[in-house]
């Protein structure tokens, strides 16, 4: 698993059924990639519906949130539109996991993205991951206090 | 291990004597049915431990899921402009399949509120705040999920079965 200081891998992965996105168009801002098994978690314990309702608390860090699971674009639409979610999945579905696997946390036995997070800085350098255990959702607290060190360490350089 | 932040303080909704040994805080969604299993639960706990336990109710609505979670804490909030947040809770809880803005008109009207105040106070931008700070709290102190509990400032991880919530509780009490 890429680790605090390595550089993140860039990628390219379907948003919606008929647009790509790439990590690198976020260069210059923070990014949340957050890889999750699979989309239709029960709502109130679910990952991707809490991140939704901090989508305000991220902005102000100047961060952008990507979900990313090994789901079809179709899926990921149905989902969306389900738990009403206003930020991107993307969909590591072809070639399967490759995105998980350059971060280190594809599961090869489940066939799945791992739960892990990573918080990327402007410079596209991890500054913080976390691997959580699949069945727990590891909350934002942790994605809150890295967020928070790089806008620490921002104003010290500057 | 999680710590609540921050613990509590005079801005929180409180049941129980301030000197209780243990304060037992609830993370909760007035629309999230596991949050409604709980409810009874947690008045169970509350009348066995009574004297010696203090509940504390903070708001973390899951809005985009549960159309009716943050109306429903602005009622409370909004009662508890009018120092009646405990019985509009309750209210919202015990009537969780029926939530709806006219169902907390009516609740409202239940509680003989100042109905025009509390409409006015439903708007104030200063509740909604309070609410939003709630939930940022509950993101900072490691909330997961709906319902989540803090035993004397500590996130408790285990089941919220009465078993199970009354044995951790016995825990805290016994004298070390």
């Amino acid at each position: 698993m890429l680790q605090k200081n390595d550089l993140a891998p860039d990628f390219e992965l379907f948003a919606t059924p008929d647009q790509k996105f790439a990590l690198h168009e976020l260069r210059g801002r923070n990014v949340i990639l957050a890889f999750y098994p699979a989309d239709w978690s029960p709502v109130c314990g679910d990952q991707m519906s809490l991140y939704n309702e901090m989508l305000k608390f991220f902005k102000k860090f100047n961060a952008e949130l990507l979900g990313i699971s090994v789901d079809s674009k179709w899926s990921h639409m149905a989902y969306m539109q389900d738990r009403k979610l206003h930020f991107s999945l993307l969909s590591d579905f072809n070639p399967k996991g490759e995105t998980a696997r350059k971060y280190g946390v594809y599961d090869e036995k489940e066939s799945t993205c791992e739960r892990a997070l990573f918080v990327i800085d402007g410079n596209g350098i991890i500054q913080w991951s976390y691997l959580s255990p699949v069945a727990i959702n590891p909350g934002a607290d942790g994605i809150i206090e890295a967020l928070e060190n790089i806008q620490q360490n921002k104003h010290e350089y500057v | 291990m999680s710590k609540l932040t921050p613990p509590v303080n005079k801005n929180d909704h409180t049941q129980g004597p301030a000197s209780a040994p243990l304060t037992l805080v609830e993370y909760g969604d007035y629309q999230c049915p596991h949050c409604g299993a709980a409810y009874p639960i947690l008045k169970r706990i509350e009348h066995e431990y009574a004297g010696r336990l203090r509940f504390v109710f903070r708001n973390f609505p899951l809005s985009n899921v549960h159309e009716f979670a943050l109306p429903a804490a602005l009622a409370a909030e909004a009662a508890g402009k009018q120092q009646r947040f405990w019985e509009m809770h309750d209210l919202l809880f015990q009537h969780q399949d029926e939530l709806s803005r006219m169902a907390i008109q009516e609740f409202a009207m239940v509680l003989r509120l100042n109905i025009p105040v509390f409409k006015m106070d439903l708007q104030d931008k200063a509740l909604e705040e309070k609410i939003e700070s709630d939930f940022e709290s509950g993101v900072r102190s490691g909330v997961n999920g709906t319902p989540s509990f803090f035993i004397n400032g500590t996130k408790y991880n285990g089941a919220y079965d009465q078993r199970s919530l009354s044995k951790a509780i016995a825990e805290h009490l016994q004298p070390a």
